[in-house]
């Protein structure tokens, strides 16, 4: 059995967490790979580089995002209070910037000049787009033809930062095959790009250093709670695509044994229907993709199922290899929500708050609307509200039948 | 003495470079490949690299995803694959056949269950395209224990110290990846391949075989210049995207290609 404090030395030498995590790809990457796991080695516990990552998180991001206490839909859920991870006030609107800040510096110390990303719902796009305008790196940013459709805000903005768009007609033409793309395009130009992957997937080392660059968020919400509430919460929720936000929050509380954990995944038309994305809460089999062993939705024969979900960023059929494992041990409790709940939870924060979530943050809410009520007023729950709901205007007023 | 094995001795014995056609299984549909690796074989294929389709094919350009996308539309899986195997082992039993694809499948069929049926269908070698020698710890073995060989990749990128891992662990032959790049990409520079296959050949005793960017007889012999085997896939599935309504049209023009290239590497 797994205790609770050795998750916090994955993952092994090898990339692995148990089971899961790995460095599956073909033989062209290794070298690249191999390379980029030497530069974090040499640079993670070097206090000039934390400081420097430190720094563009408080000048250019805005961190600390506040720990914000939602007094007004707390008591309209009847139960728990609930505090929100203001994690869509940062800089472009979303999470995804704490890793691509990070992960920009590394792109700086291996001196290539052009960075790439795969994005869903364009946050992760627009994140490395902003990284590369600062730094002055050509970025190409690979997007599923069909999100491109759907979050065409985002495509635009990172048009504006002066950002290459490329729409990938492959496959569901969705994230998994704009990360298909992605590593093609990355086997091809190896020597001069730097791939900046948006969540904690991928061949090792990806899924530990966007980890550690997200933590930050689980740092900051663990100080703001002790400082704020008084205490450590007594729940932690999250959503999971591939699982950045999520683990950003939950690492630094790993070991903090009286503080549950919540995944919340993508449940499309409902888990029962087979028309979602949430490879834990549905128990995929175990499977390997894009780099990585972890739970994949995949037929019989092997071959990658397509997914369904409201929000792009959590349109995906695999998970990060760490919480696979959190999952098996029992750290972190995996559940979904499916479109509906999501849509609901999106007007009720809007309405009741005044802040309106980013789909993807507002399957963290769905839940925390089942789990509040079941709690007591004493009782507190923290949210990562991952990103703002700016970006899915359109979509939101589109089921309204409105176009704009 | 696996088919592999034996049929590179014949080779060196006779001077000759292998020539080792890919094709995806179940491309244009699956009712055709058994015929297609006949066909290859009279044009003087000497070992088949038989693609397994895969959804999400990342080392593959456009030429071979879609390849996959066609035999999955008639819902080719490794159970299919076996079977063709086995219908093509009962006319050919000389002819090794590998079986060339990512781990999904094999992963969600299992290693042993997988592993039986290749060895009892007539397989003599499998490429798992994502599974470095470091991640294969387990199946490696598995393999080996029915006599099937583990055939690895090479890339230009590989460092000697990963060459040396990777040679070790390799059986039959060692593919080099000739390019940066996914499969179907244009360009070949064969003195910077023979540089590469140089420091390759001190640490290893398999054979060499070169594929990604071979096209026709000249680059074909070019690259048999420099190396004991050369790989050709994206130009012959190329000729099956052609000729998809035409599907009777599809061995002729196959059996011209390689009858190219095997001219032009025998002359
Ligand atoms: C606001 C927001 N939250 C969450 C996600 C999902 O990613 P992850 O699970 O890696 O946090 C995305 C991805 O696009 C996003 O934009």
């Amino acid at each position: 059995m797994t205790k609770f404090s050795d998750l916090t030395r994955m993952p092994d030498a090898r990339g692995h967490f148990g089971a899961y995590g790995g460095r599956f790809v073909s033989e062209t990457l290794s070298f690249a790979l191999e390379e980029l796991e030497e530069t974090y080695a040499a640079l993670r516990d070097d206090p000039d580089f934390q400081a420097e990552f430190d720094h563009d998180l408080a000048h250019y991001v805005g961190r600390p995002s506040p720990l914000y206490h939602a007094e007004r839909w707390s008591r309209e859920l009847g139960g728990a209070q609930i505090w929100l991870k203001r994690e869509d006030l940062n800089h472009t609107g979303a999470h995804k910037v704490n890793n691509t800040i990070g992960q920009a510096l590394l792109a700086k110390k291996s001196g290539k000049p052009r960075v790439i990303a795969e994005t869903g719902a364009g946050q992760h796009g627009v994140a490395t787009a902003t990284v590369a305008a600062r730094l002055g790196l050509e970025c190409a940013i690979y997007m599923g033809a069909e999100d491109v459709q759907r979050q065409k805000l985002n495509v635009y903005r990172m048009q504006l930062l002066g950002a290459k768009v490329i729409p990938v007609e492959s496959g569901s033409r969705t994230l998994k095959d704009a990360m298909n793309e992605a590593l093609r395009d990355w086997v091809t130009n190896v020597d001069n790009t730097f791939y900046i992957i948006g969540t904690v997937a991928g061949p090792h080392p990806y899924p530990m250093l966007v980890r550690d660059f997200n933590a930050v968020a689980g740092r900051e919400a663990r100080e703001q709670s002790l400082k704020q509430i008084g205490r450590l919460p007594d729940a932690l929720i999250a959503c999971v695509g591939g699982g950045s936000n999520a683990l950003g929050l939950f690492y630094p509380f790993v070991e903090d044994e009286d503080v549950a954990m919540y995944g919340v995944e993508a449940g499309g038309d409902g888990v029962e229907t087979g028309r979602h994305a949430a490879p834990l809460a549905g128990n995929a089999p175990r499977g390997v993709l894009h780099g990585n062993r972890t739970y994949l939705m995949s037929d019989e024969g092997g071959q990658v199922s397509e997914t369904h979900s409201i929000s792009a960023g959590l349109d995906y059929p695999g998970v990060g290899p760490e919480h696979a494992l959190w999952k098996d041990v029992g750290r972190v409790n995996y559940v979904a929500a499916n479109d509906k709940e999501v849509l609901e939870a999106f007007r009720e924060l809007t309405h009741v708050e005044g802040i309106m979530p980013a789909l993807e943050s507002a399957h963290a809410l769905a839940y925390a609307k089942v789990l509040a009520p079941t709690m007591r007023p004493d009782q507190h729950i923290v949210i990562n509200l991952s990103g703002r709901g700016d970006k899915d205007i359109l979509t939101v007023a589109k089921l309204d039948g409105i176009e704009i | 003495m696996n088919r592999i094995d034996q049929r590179f001795a014949t080779l060196k014995a006779q001077g000759r470079t292998a020539l080792i056609p890919y094709l995806t299984a179940g491309d244009p549909a699956p009712q055709y490949t058994v015929g297609f690796m006949h066909a290859l074989v009279e044009a003087g294929a000497d070992i088949i690299e038989l693609g397994v389709p895969f959804s999400d094919p990342m080392a593959d350009g456009p030429v071979i995803q879609k390849a996959c996308e066609r035999a999955l539309k008639h819902g080719t899986r490794l159970s299919h694959l076996f079977a063709m195997v086995r219908e093509f082992r009962s006319q050919d039993t000389d002819t090794p056949v590998v079986l060339m694809g990512y781990l999904n499948p094999i992963e969600r069929m299992g290693y042993e269950a997988f592993a039986d049926q290749a060895s009892e269908a007539g397989v003599d070698g499998v490429l798992t395209v994502d599974m470095p020698p470091e991640e294969a710890d387990e199946f490696g073995p598995v393999l080996k224990a029915r006599g099937l060989q583990s055939i690895f990749l090479v890339a230009p990128t590989t460092s000697d110290a990963r060459a040396g891992t990777i040679s070790a662990h390799g059986e039959g032959y060692l593919y080099y990846v000739s390019l940066k790049g996914v499969t179907g990409a244009a360009t070949l520079n064969v003195e910077e391949i023979d540089e590469h296959l140089a420091p390759l050949r001190k640490l290893s005793d398999l054979p060499l075989c070169v594929g990604f960017g071979i096209r026709d007889g000249a680059t074909a012999a070019a690259v048999g210049k420099v190396a004991e085997g050369v790989i050709v896939g994206s130009v012959l599935v190329g000729q099956i995207a052609a000729c998809v309504d035409d599907p009777a049209a599809i061995a002729p023009r196959l059996k011209d290609i390689m009858g190219e290239m095997r001219q032009a590497l025998d002359a």
